[in-house]
Protein backbone atom coordinates (compact mmCIF):
# COMPACT_ATOMS: atom_id res chain seq x y z
CA UNK A 1 0.00 0.00 0.00
CA UNK A 2 1.56 3.29 -1.14
CA UNK A 3 0.20 5.62 1.54
CA UNK A 4 1.76 8.73 0.00
CA UNK A 5 0.00 8.03 -3.31
CA UNK A 6 -3.25 7.53 -1.42
CA UNK A 7 -2.81 10.75 0.60
CA UNK A 8 -2.22 12.68 -2.62
CA UNK A 9 -5.80 11.82 -3.65
CA UNK A 10 -7.28 13.61 -0.63
CA UNK A 11 -7.27 17.40 -1.10
CA UNK A 12 -8.17 18.06 2.54
CA UNK A 13 -5.07 16.23 3.79
CA UNK A 14 -2.89 18.82 2.03
CA UNK A 15 -4.31 21.47 4.38
CA UNK A 16 -2.79 22.96 7.49
CA UNK A 17 -4.64 23.15 10.78
CA UNK A 18 -3.43 25.70 13.34
CA UNK A 19 -0.30 26.12 11.25
CA UNK A 20 0.57 22.41 11.20
CA UNK A 21 -0.11 19.80 8.51
CA UNK A 22 -3.40 18.14 9.37
CA UNK A 23 -3.25 14.68 10.96
CA UNK A 24 -6.79 13.43 10.58
CA UNK A 25 -7.57 10.69 13.09
CA UNK A 26 -11.37 10.93 13.25
CA UNK A 27 -12.38 8.69 10.36
CA UNK A 28 -14.74 6.70 12.60
CA UNK A 29 -16.81 9.90 12.78
CA UNK A 30 -16.50 10.58 9.06
CA UNK A 31 -13.88 9.70 6.49
CA UNK A 32 -12.28 12.24 4.17
CA UNK A 33 -13.16 12.07 0.48
CA UNK A 34 -10.85 11.14 -2.40
CA UNK A 35 -10.77 13.36 -5.46
CA UNK A 36 -12.68 10.82 -7.60
CA UNK A 37 -15.70 11.08 -5.25
CA UNK A 38 -15.57 14.88 -5.19
CA UNK A 39 -15.32 14.92 -8.99
CA UNK A 40 -18.21 12.48 -9.41
CA UNK A 41 -20.45 14.85 -7.41
CA UNK A 42 -19.21 17.86 -9.34
CA UNK A 43 -19.74 16.11 -12.67
CA UNK A 44 -23.23 15.00 -11.71
CA UNK A 45 -24.40 18.51 -10.84
CA UNK A 46 -22.63 20.15 -13.80
CA UNK A 47 -23.53 17.69 -16.53
CA UNK A 48 -25.91 14.93 -15.47
CA UNK A 49 -28.53 16.34 -13.08
CA UNK A 50 -32.16 15.39 -13.73
CA UNK A 51 -34.78 13.59 -11.70
CA UNK A 52 -34.79 9.83 -11.97
CA UNK A 53 -37.44 7.25 -12.87
CA UNK A 54 -39.79 9.74 -14.51
CA UNK A 55 -38.32 11.65 -17.41
CA UNK A 56 -38.66 10.37 -20.95
CA UNK A 57 -35.94 12.72 -22.12
CA UNK A 58 -32.34 11.66 -22.50
CA UNK A 59 -30.88 13.56 -19.57
CA UNK A 60 -33.31 11.97 -17.11
CA UNK A 61 -32.75 8.53 -18.58
CA UNK A 62 -29.00 8.96 -18.18
CA UNK A 63 -29.40 10.13 -14.57
CA UNK A 64 -31.59 7.08 -13.93
CA UNK A 65 -28.94 4.82 -15.43
CA UNK A 66 -26.29 6.37 -13.18
CA UNK A 67 -28.48 6.04 -10.09
CA UNK A 68 -29.44 2.45 -10.82
CA UNK A 69 -25.84 1.73 -11.83
CA UNK A 70 -24.83 2.93 -8.37
CA UNK A 71 -27.28 0.46 -6.87
CA UNK A 72 -25.68 -2.35 -8.88
CA UNK A 73 -22.22 -1.24 -7.71
CA UNK A 74 -23.35 -1.40 -4.08
CA UNK A 75 -25.01 -4.76 -4.68
CA UNK A 76 -21.73 -6.15 -5.96
CA UNK A 77 -19.83 -4.41 -3.14
CA UNK A 78 -21.91 -6.28 -0.52
CA UNK A 79 -22.48 -9.34 -2.74
CA UNK A 80 -26.26 -9.15 -2.34
CA UNK A 81 -28.23 -11.51 -4.59
CA UNK A 82 -30.19 -8.78 -6.32
CA UNK A 83 -30.50 -4.99 -6.55
CA UNK A 84 -34.01 -5.46 -5.13
CA UNK A 85 -32.24 -6.03 -1.82
CA UNK A 86 -30.35 -2.71 -1.91
CA UNK A 87 -32.36 0.20 -0.45
CA UNK A 88 -30.74 3.63 -0.50
CA UNK A 89 -31.21 5.43 2.83
CA UNK A 90 -29.62 8.47 4.48
CA UNK A 91 -27.16 6.36 6.46
CA UNK A 92 -26.89 3.47 8.90
CA UNK A 93 -29.07 5.32 11.42
CA UNK A 94 -31.94 5.63 8.96
CA UNK A 95 -31.44 2.03 7.88
CA UNK A 96 -31.91 0.83 11.45
CA UNK A 97 -34.88 3.14 11.98
CA UNK A 98 -36.45 1.81 8.79
CA UNK A 99 -36.14 -1.78 10.02
CA UNK A 100 -37.35 -0.91 13.53
CA UNK A 101 -40.31 0.99 12.13
CA UNK A 102 -41.30 -1.41 9.35
CA UNK A 103 -40.12 -4.90 10.39
CA UNK A 104 -41.15 -3.78 13.89
CA UNK A 105 -44.79 -3.71 12.78
CA UNK A 106 -44.60 -7.45 12.18
CA UNK A 107 -43.78 -8.05 15.87
CA UNK A 108 -46.24 -8.93 18.61
CA UNK A 109 -46.25 -7.67 22.21
CA UNK A 110 -43.82 -9.83 24.18
CA UNK A 111 -41.60 -10.55 21.16
CA UNK A 112 -37.93 -9.99 21.89
CA UNK A 113 -35.14 -8.01 20.30
CA UNK A 114 -31.55 -8.53 21.45
CA UNK A 115 -28.95 -5.76 21.17
CA UNK A 116 -25.56 -5.48 22.88
CA UNK A 117 -23.93 -3.27 25.47
CA UNK A 118 -21.48 -1.90 22.89
CA UNK A 119 -24.08 -0.54 20.47
CA UNK A 120 -24.04 3.01 19.17
CA UNK A 121 -27.09 4.95 20.36
CA UNK A 122 -28.41 4.52 16.79
CA UNK A 123 -28.81 0.82 17.45
CA UNK A 124 -30.36 1.30 20.90
CA UNK A 125 -32.85 4.14 20.69
CA UNK A 126 -34.89 2.91 17.66
CA UNK A 127 -35.52 -0.35 19.55
CA UNK A 128 -36.50 1.52 22.71
CA UNK A 129 -38.98 3.55 20.67
CA UNK A 130 -40.35 0.28 19.27
CA UNK A 131 -40.54 -1.20 22.78
CA UNK A 132 -42.53 1.80 23.98
CA UNK A 133 -44.92 1.56 21.02
CA UNK A 134 -45.49 -2.18 20.77
CA UNK A 135 -44.51 -3.63 24.16
CA UNK A 136 -41.70 -5.72 22.80
CA UNK A 137 -38.94 -6.86 25.15
CA UNK A 138 -35.43 -5.47 24.70
CA UNK A 139 -32.54 -7.62 25.94
CA UNK A 140 -28.90 -6.62 26.15
CA UNK A 141 -25.90 -8.88 25.49
CA UNK A 142 -23.11 -7.78 27.87
CA UNK A 143 -19.46 -7.11 27.09
CA UNK A 144 -16.37 -8.18 29.02
CA UNK A 145 -13.51 -6.05 30.34
CA UNK A 146 -11.46 -6.13 27.14
CA UNK A 147 -14.50 -4.88 25.27
CA UNK A 148 -15.70 -8.08 23.60
CA UNK A 149 -19.22 -9.46 23.46
CA UNK A 150 -19.85 -12.22 25.96
CA UNK A 151 -20.94 -14.61 23.26
CA UNK A 152 -21.75 -17.40 25.75
CA UNK A 153 -24.44 -15.21 27.27
CA UNK A 154 -26.25 -15.06 23.92
CA UNK A 155 -27.54 -18.63 24.28
CA UNK A 156 -29.33 -17.74 27.50
CA UNK A 157 -30.80 -14.56 26.00
CA UNK A 158 -32.16 -16.25 22.86
CA UNK A 159 -35.63 -17.66 23.29
CA UNK A 160 -38.52 -18.76 21.12
CA UNK A 161 -39.80 -15.19 21.39
CA UNK A 162 -36.60 -13.67 19.95
CA UNK A 163 -37.43 -12.11 16.59
CA UNK A 164 -34.30 -10.10 15.94
CA UNK A 165 -30.69 -9.79 17.07
CA UNK A 166 -29.31 -6.33 16.19
CA UNK A 167 -25.56 -6.10 16.71
CA UNK A 168 -22.74 -3.95 15.46
CA UNK A 169 -20.19 -5.58 13.16
CA UNK A 170 -17.47 -3.35 14.64
CA UNK A 171 -17.60 -1.06 17.67
CA UNK A 172 -17.07 2.65 17.03
CA UNK A 173 -15.92 3.28 20.62
CA UNK A 174 -13.76 0.20 21.24
CA UNK A 175 -12.72 -0.97 17.80
CA UNK A 176 -13.78 -4.55 18.54
CA UNK A 177 -14.69 -6.61 15.49
CA UNK A 178 -17.47 -8.94 16.56
CA UNK A 179 -17.77 -12.63 15.59
CA UNK A 180 -20.88 -11.85 13.60
CA UNK A 181 -21.05 -15.12 11.67
CA UNK A 182 -21.24 -17.05 14.95
CA UNK A 183 -23.97 -14.67 16.14
CA UNK A 184 -25.92 -15.15 12.92
CA UNK A 185 -25.69 -18.94 13.27
CA UNK A 186 -26.86 -18.91 16.88
CA UNK A 187 -29.70 -16.49 16.16
CA UNK A 188 -30.88 -18.40 13.10
CA UNK A 189 -30.81 -21.67 15.05
CA UNK A 190 -33.20 -19.99 17.50
CA UNK A 191 -35.41 -18.77 14.64
CA UNK A 192 -34.44 -15.09 14.97
CA UNK A 193 -33.39 -12.67 12.21
CA UNK A 194 -30.14 -10.71 12.42
CA UNK A 195 -29.40 -7.07 11.67
CA UNK A 196 -25.75 -6.06 11.48
CA UNK A 197 -24.73 -2.43 11.90
CA UNK A 198 -21.89 -2.13 9.43
CA UNK A 199 -21.28 1.61 9.72
CA UNK A 200 -17.81 1.03 11.21
CA UNK A 201 -16.90 -2.30 9.62
CA UNK A 202 -17.48 -1.51 5.95
CA UNK A 203 -14.72 1.12 5.64
CA UNK A 204 -12.12 -1.29 6.99
CA UNK A 205 -12.73 -4.81 5.65
CA UNK A 206 -14.43 -6.95 3.01
CA UNK A 207 -18.13 -7.54 3.73
CA UNK A 208 -20.11 -10.27 1.98
CA UNK A 209 -23.73 -10.51 3.11
CA UNK A 210 -24.16 -13.96 1.58
CA UNK A 211 -21.23 -15.38 3.52
CA UNK A 212 -22.39 -13.66 6.70
CA UNK A 213 -25.94 -14.90 6.01
CA UNK A 214 -27.34 -11.89 7.88
CA UNK A 215 -30.88 -10.71 7.18
CA UNK A 216 -30.22 -6.96 7.36
CA UNK A 217 -26.99 -5.01 6.95
CA UNK A 218 -26.72 -1.22 7.16
CA UNK A 219 -23.91 1.13 6.19
CA UNK A 220 -23.20 4.87 6.01
CA UNK A 221 -21.62 6.26 2.87
CA UNK A 222 -19.71 9.07 4.55
CA UNK A 223 -17.71 6.68 6.72
CA UNK A 224 -16.48 4.75 3.66
CA UNK A 225 -15.05 7.76 1.79
CA UNK A 226 -18.40 8.64 0.18
CA UNK A 227 -20.73 11.64 0.58
CA UNK A 228 -22.82 12.40 3.66
CA UNK A 229 -26.56 11.77 3.60
CA UNK A 230 -26.42 8.46 1.73
CA UNK A 231 -26.21 4.90 2.96
CA UNK A 232 -27.49 1.44 2.24
CA UNK A 233 -29.90 -0.94 3.86
CA UNK A 234 -29.36 -4.46 2.58
CA UNK A 235 -32.27 -6.76 3.42
CA UNK A 236 -33.31 -10.17 2.20
CA UNK A 237 -35.88 -9.83 -0.54
CA UNK A 238 -38.47 -12.06 1.13
CA UNK A 239 -38.33 -9.86 4.25
CA UNK A 240 -38.67 -6.63 2.30
CA UNK A 241 -41.68 -8.15 0.52
CA UNK A 242 -43.39 -8.79 3.86
CA UNK A 243 -42.48 -5.47 5.45
CA UNK A 244 -44.87 -2.50 5.16
CA UNK A 245 -43.53 0.75 3.60
CA UNK A 246 -41.54 3.05 5.86
CA UNK A 247 -42.49 6.41 4.38
CA UNK A 248 -45.07 7.41 1.80
CA UNK A 249 -44.56 9.66 -1.18
CA UNK A 250 -43.48 9.72 -4.79
CA UNK A 251 -41.42 6.94 -6.33
CA UNK A 252 -42.63 4.32 -3.82
CA UNK A 253 -46.07 3.87 -5.36
CA UNK A 254 -47.38 2.10 -8.40
CA UNK A 255 -50.81 3.69 -8.52
CA UNK A 256 -52.73 6.03 -6.26
CA UNK A 257 -56.43 6.69 -5.96
CA UNK A 258 -58.06 8.15 -2.87
CA UNK A 259 -59.43 4.70 -2.09
CA UNK A 260 -56.31 2.62 -2.54
CA UNK A 261 -52.60 2.87 -3.21
CA UNK A 262 -50.58 0.10 -4.79
CA UNK A 263 -46.97 0.10 -3.79
CA UNK A 264 -44.11 -0.04 -6.19
CA UNK A 265 -41.86 -3.08 -6.53
CA UNK A 266 -38.67 -3.54 -4.54
CA UNK A 267 -36.58 -1.68 -3.67
CA UNK A 268 -38.64 1.42 -4.63
CA UNK A 269 -41.35 0.57 -2.10
CA UNK A 270 -38.86 1.82 0.52
CA UNK A 271 -37.56 4.87 -1.32
CA UNK A 272 -40.22 7.57 -0.97
CA UNK A 273 -39.54 10.92 -2.61
CA UNK A 274 -36.73 12.02 -4.88
CA UNK A 275 -33.72 10.06 -3.70
CA UNK A 276 -30.24 11.43 -2.98
CA UNK A 277 -29.16 10.80 -6.57
CA UNK A 278 -25.82 12.56 -6.37
CA UNK A 279 -25.09 10.86 -3.05
CA UNK A 280 -25.73 7.39 -4.50
CA UNK A 281 -23.46 8.14 -7.47
CA UNK A 282 -20.74 9.45 -5.14
CA UNK A 283 -21.10 6.44 -2.87
CA UNK A 284 -20.71 4.07 -5.82
CA UNK A 285 -17.54 5.94 -6.78
CA UNK A 286 -16.22 5.49 -3.22
CA UNK A 287 -17.04 1.76 -3.32
CA UNK A 288 -15.18 1.39 -6.61
CA UNK A 289 -12.25 3.33 -5.17
CA UNK A 290 -12.07 0.98 -2.18
CA UNK A 291 -12.29 -2.06 -4.46
CA UNK A 292 -9.41 -0.72 -6.52
CA UNK A 293 -7.24 -0.57 -3.42
CA UNK A 294 -8.62 -3.93 -2.34
CA UNK A 295 -10.54 -4.24 0.90
CA UNK A 296 -8.38 -7.06 2.18
CA UNK A 297 -5.30 -4.92 1.47
CA UNK A 298 -6.93 -1.98 3.30
CA UNK A 299 -7.58 -4.22 6.30
CA UNK A 300 -4.00 -5.49 6.42
CA UNK A 301 -2.49 -2.04 5.98
CA UNK A 302 -4.67 -0.48 8.69
CA UNK A 303 -4.02 -3.40 10.99
CA UNK A 304 -0.32 -2.77 10.64
CA UNK A 305 -0.75 0.93 11.55
CA UNK A 306 -3.10 -0.01 14.40
CA UNK A 307 -0.56 -2.43 15.85
CA UNK A 308 2.16 0.23 15.62
CA UNK A 309 -0.12 2.82 17.25
CA UNK A 310 -1.10 0.44 20.05
CA UNK A 311 2.56 -0.32 20.83
CA UNK A 312 3.50 3.36 20.81
CA UNK A 313 0.55 4.48 22.95
CA UNK A 314 1.19 1.77 25.52
CA UNK A 315 4.59 3.35 26.15
CA UNK A 316 2.96 6.56 27.42
CA UNK A 317 2.85 6.71 31.20
CA UNK A 318 -0.64 6.79 32.66
CA UNK A 319 -2.33 6.04 29.35
CA UNK A 320 -4.97 3.34 29.37
CA UNK A 321 -6.43 1.91 26.18
CA UNK A 322 -10.16 1.19 26.45
CA UNK A 323 -10.96 -1.80 24.26
CA UNK A 324 -8.12 -4.29 24.03
CA UNK A 325 -9.62 -7.17 22.11
CA UNK A 326 -7.31 -9.11 19.81
CA UNK A 327 -9.87 -8.59 17.05
CA UNK A 328 -9.89 -4.88 16.36
CA UNK A 329 -10.25 -2.49 13.47
CA UNK A 330 -8.60 0.92 13.26
CA UNK A 331 -9.93 2.52 16.44
CA UNK A 332 -8.00 3.32 19.62
CA UNK A 333 -9.93 4.77 22.56
CA UNK A 334 -7.88 5.86 25.53
CA UNK A 335 -7.76 7.93 28.66
CA UNK A 336 -4.78 9.52 30.36
CA UNK A 337 -4.80 9.48 34.16
CA UNK A 338 -5.51 12.95 35.53
CA UNK A 339 -6.22 14.51 32.14
CA UNK A 340 -9.72 15.23 30.91
CA UNK A 341 -10.32 13.94 27.35
CA UNK A 342 -11.69 17.35 26.25
CA UNK A 343 -8.51 19.07 27.42
CA UNK A 344 -6.37 16.49 25.63
CA UNK A 345 -8.24 16.89 22.33
CA UNK A 346 -8.20 20.69 22.55
CA UNK A 347 -4.46 20.81 23.09
CA UNK A 348 -3.85 18.20 20.38
CA UNK A 349 -5.92 20.29 17.97
CA UNK A 350 -3.31 23.05 18.41
CA UNK A 351 -0.79 20.59 16.95
CA UNK A 352 -3.02 19.90 13.94
CA UNK A 353 -4.17 16.52 15.30
CA UNK A 354 -7.89 15.83 14.86
CA UNK A 355 -9.14 13.29 17.39
CA UNK A 356 -12.51 12.96 19.02
CA UNK A 357 -13.11 13.32 22.75
CA UNK A 358 -16.57 12.28 23.85
CA UNK A 359 -18.75 9.37 24.84
CA UNK A 360 -18.90 8.53 21.11
CA UNK A 361 -22.69 8.04 21.30
CA UNK A 362 -22.05 4.89 23.34
CA UNK A 363 -22.87 5.97 26.89
CA UNK A 364 -23.41 2.35 28.07
CA UNK A 365 -19.83 1.53 27.00
CA UNK A 366 -18.52 4.53 28.97
CA UNK A 367 -20.55 3.36 31.98
CA UNK A 368 -19.12 -0.15 31.65
CA UNK A 369 -15.56 1.18 31.79
CA UNK A 370 -16.50 3.83 34.37
CA UNK A 371 -15.20 6.80 32.38
CA UNK A 372 -17.16 9.91 31.31
CA UNK A 373 -15.50 10.03 27.91
CA UNK A 374 -12.42 8.85 26.03
CA UNK A 375 -10.07 10.29 23.47
CA UNK A 376 -10.47 8.32 20.27
CA UNK A 377 -7.99 8.13 17.43
CA UNK A 378 -9.52 6.33 14.46
CA UNK A 379 -7.78 5.37 11.25
CA UNK A 380 -8.45 5.65 7.57
CA UNK A 381 -6.39 4.09 4.84
CA UNK A 382 -4.64 7.47 4.39
CA UNK A 383 -3.07 7.44 7.86
CA UNK A 384 0.65 6.71 8.04
CA UNK A 385 2.99 5.70 10.83
CA UNK A 386 4.28 9.30 10.74
CA UNK A 387 0.74 10.36 11.72
CA UNK A 388 1.01 8.05 14.72
CA UNK A 389 4.40 9.51 15.68
CA UNK A 390 2.89 13.00 15.67
CA UNK A 391 -0.09 11.71 17.65
CA UNK A 392 2.20 10.27 20.31
CA UNK A 393 4.33 13.43 20.52
CA UNK A 394 1.19 15.53 20.87
CA UNK A 395 -0.27 13.30 23.61
CA UNK A 396 2.99 13.57 25.54
CA UNK A 397 3.05 17.35 25.27
CA UNK A 398 -0.59 17.69 26.27
CA UNK A 399 -0.04 15.36 29.19
CA UNK A 400 2.94 17.40 30.41
CA UNK A 401 0.87 20.58 30.26
CA UNK A 402 -2.08 19.10 32.11
CA UNK A 403 -0.37 17.15 34.87
CA UNK B 1 -14.05 31.08 51.87
CA UNK B 2 -11.54 33.88 51.54
CA UNK B 3 -13.23 37.28 51.91
CA UNK B 4 -10.29 39.43 50.83
CA UNK B 5 -11.49 42.50 48.93
CA UNK B 6 -9.58 43.03 45.64
CA UNK B 7 -7.34 46.10 45.45
CA UNK B 8 -7.65 46.77 41.75
CA UNK B 9 -10.84 47.73 39.98
CA UNK B 10 -12.49 45.47 37.40
CA UNK B 11 -11.23 47.41 34.36
CA UNK B 12 -7.62 47.17 35.54
CA UNK B 13 -7.88 43.44 36.16
CA UNK B 14 -9.42 42.93 32.74
CA UNK B 15 -6.68 45.00 31.09
CA UNK B 16 -4.03 42.92 32.87
CA UNK B 17 -5.63 39.70 31.70
CA UNK B 18 -5.68 40.90 28.10
CA UNK B 19 -2.01 41.92 28.31
CA UNK B 20 -0.98 38.68 29.95
CA UNK B 21 -2.84 36.65 27.37
CA UNK B 22 -1.69 38.57 24.33
CA UNK B 23 1.94 38.27 25.36
CA UNK B 24 1.77 34.81 23.74
CA UNK B 25 1.13 34.54 20.05
CA UNK B 26 0.24 30.87 19.91
CA UNK B 27 -2.78 29.28 21.43
CA UNK B 28 -0.99 26.39 23.00
CA UNK B 29 0.87 28.81 25.27
CA UNK B 30 -2.37 30.65 26.00
CA UNK B 31 -4.01 27.39 26.97
CA UNK B 32 -1.00 26.66 29.15
CA UNK B 33 -1.58 29.98 30.91
CA UNK B 34 -5.25 29.14 31.47
CA UNK B 35 -4.43 25.63 32.69
CA UNK B 36 -1.91 27.00 35.19
CA UNK B 37 -4.43 29.58 36.42
CA UNK B 38 -6.93 26.77 36.87
CA UNK B 39 -4.44 24.70 38.85
CA UNK B 40 -4.11 27.57 41.35
CA UNK B 41 -7.84 27.62 42.08
CA UNK B 42 -8.65 26.96 45.70
CA UNK B 43 -9.72 23.34 46.25
CA UNK B 44 -13.48 23.16 46.25
CA UNK B 45 -15.03 21.28 49.17
CA UNK B 46 -17.23 18.36 48.08
CA UNK B 47 -20.27 19.88 49.82
CA UNK B 48 -20.17 22.79 47.36
CA UNK B 49 -20.46 20.45 44.38
CA UNK B 50 -24.24 20.39 44.52
CA UNK B 51 -26.73 20.21 41.70
CA UNK B 52 -27.77 23.80 42.52
CA UNK B 53 -24.17 24.95 42.10
CA UNK B 54 -23.66 23.08 38.83
CA UNK B 55 -23.62 25.20 35.71
CA UNK B 56 -25.55 23.61 32.89
CA UNK B 57 -24.74 24.19 29.26
CA UNK B 58 -21.10 23.15 29.65
CA UNK B 59 -19.78 19.90 28.15
CA UNK B 60 -17.64 19.24 31.18
CA UNK B 61 -18.81 19.53 34.78
CA UNK B 62 -18.55 23.01 36.30
CA UNK B 63 -19.55 24.15 39.76
CA UNK B 64 -19.78 27.67 41.14
CA UNK B 65 -20.40 28.37 44.82
CA UNK B 66 -21.47 31.90 45.79
CA UNK B 67 -21.48 33.69 49.15
CA UNK B 68 -22.47 37.25 49.97
CA UNK B 69 -20.29 38.94 52.58
CA UNK B 70 -20.42 42.58 53.61
CA UNK B 71 -22.33 43.53 50.46
CA UNK B 72 -19.88 41.80 48.16
CA UNK B 73 -20.07 38.51 46.28
CA UNK B 74 -17.41 35.84 46.77
CA UNK B 75 -17.13 32.85 44.49
CA UNK B 76 -15.44 29.52 44.50
CA UNK B 77 -15.50 27.44 41.35
CA UNK B 78 -13.94 24.53 39.51
CA UNK B 79 -14.38 22.07 36.68
CA UNK B 80 -13.30 18.49 36.06
CA UNK B 81 -11.58 19.75 32.90
CA UNK B 82 -8.41 21.82 33.15
CA UNK B 83 -9.03 24.42 30.45
CA UNK B 84 -12.51 25.09 31.77
CA UNK B 85 -11.06 25.43 35.29
CA UNK B 86 -8.74 28.03 33.78
CA UNK B 87 -11.71 29.93 32.38
CA UNK B 88 -13.34 29.79 35.84
CA UNK B 89 -10.13 31.13 37.41
CA UNK B 90 -10.02 33.95 34.88
CA UNK B 91 -13.62 34.96 35.62
CA UNK B 92 -13.05 34.80 39.39
CA UNK B 93 -10.08 37.13 39.02
CA UNK B 94 -12.48 39.65 37.46
CA UNK B 95 -15.59 39.13 39.56
CA UNK B 96 -14.56 37.80 42.95
CA UNK B 97 -15.12 40.15 45.90
CA UNK B 98 -17.06 42.75 43.88
CA UNK B 99 -20.34 44.42 44.73
CA UNK B 100 -23.37 43.34 42.67
CA UNK B 101 -23.38 46.74 40.91
CA UNK B 102 -19.75 46.36 39.88
CA UNK B 103 -20.44 42.89 38.48
CA UNK B 104 -23.50 43.98 36.54
CA UNK B 105 -21.82 47.08 35.12
CA UNK B 106 -18.59 45.31 34.11
CA UNK B 107 -18.00 45.32 30.33
CA UNK B 108 -17.29 42.01 28.60
CA UNK B 109 -15.04 43.37 25.85
CA UNK B 110 -12.00 41.75 27.42
CA UNK B 111 -13.15 38.31 26.24
CA UNK B 112 -13.05 39.53 22.66
CA UNK B 113 -9.74 41.34 23.18
CA UNK B 114 -8.24 38.13 24.50
CA UNK B 115 -9.49 36.40 21.34
CA UNK B 116 -11.31 33.87 23.49
CA UNK B 117 -14.71 34.23 21.89
CA UNK B 118 -13.25 33.84 18.43
CA UNK B 119 -10.95 30.92 19.23
CA UNK B 120 -12.86 28.72 21.67
CA UNK B 121 -14.94 25.93 20.17
CA UNK B 122 -18.65 26.83 20.04
CA UNK B 123 -19.30 24.35 22.88
CA UNK B 124 -16.71 25.94 25.16
CA UNK B 125 -17.68 29.51 24.24
CA UNK B 126 -21.22 28.52 25.12
CA UNK B 127 -20.00 27.15 28.44
CA UNK B 128 -18.16 30.40 29.16
CA UNK B 129 -21.33 32.33 28.35
CA UNK B 130 -23.30 30.21 30.83
CA UNK B 131 -20.70 30.83 33.55
CA UNK B 132 -20.94 34.59 33.07
CA UNK B 133 -24.73 34.40 32.99
CA UNK B 134 -24.65 32.57 36.32
CA UNK B 135 -22.39 35.17 37.92
CA UNK B 136 -24.65 37.97 36.65
CA UNK B 137 -27.72 36.15 37.92
CA UNK B 138 -26.20 35.81 41.38
CA UNK B 139 -25.36 39.53 41.26
CA UNK B 140 -28.88 40.49 40.24
CA UNK B 141 -30.40 38.46 43.06
CA UNK B 142 -27.95 39.92 45.59
CA UNK B 143 -28.73 43.44 44.39
CA UNK B 144 -32.45 42.86 44.85
CA UNK B 145 -31.81 41.50 48.34
CA UNK B 146 -29.69 44.51 49.22
CA UNK B 147 -32.27 47.00 47.93
CA UNK B 148 -35.05 45.25 49.86
CA UNK B 149 -32.94 45.26 53.04
CA UNK B 150 -32.27 48.99 52.62
CA UNK B 151 -35.99 49.71 52.17
CA UNK B 152 -36.79 47.82 55.36
CA UNK B 153 -34.31 49.83 57.45
CA UNK B 154 -35.81 53.10 56.19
Amino acid sequence: MDVQAIRAQFPILQQQENGRPLVYLDSAATAQKPLCVIEALDRYYREQNANVHRGVYGLSERATELYEGARETLRAFLNARSTREIVFVRGATEGINLVASSFGQLLQPGDEVIISEMEHHSNIVPWQLLRDRFDIVLKVLPINDVGELQLDALDALLSERTRLVAITHMSNALGTINPVKAIVDKAHAAGAKVLLDGAQAVPHMPVNVQTLECDFYVLSGHKMYGPTGIGVLYAREELLEKMPPYQGGGDMIYSVTFEKTEYNVLPYKFEAGTPHIAGAIGLAEAAKWMEQLGRQAIFHYEHDVLTYATEQLQEIEGLRIIGTSEHKGGVISFIVDGAHPHDMATLMDQDGIAVRASHHCTMPVMQHFNVPATVRASLGVYNSKEDIDRLVASINEARDMLL
Amino acid sequence: MDYTVPEKNIEDVQRELVQMFNRYDNWKDRYKLLIDMGKKLQDMPEEYKTEANRIHGCQSQVWLHTEEHDGRLFFQGMSDAAIVSGLVAMLLRVYNGRTPEEILKAPLDFLKEMGLLQHLSPNRANGLYHMIKRIQKEAKEALIRQIKAKQQTH
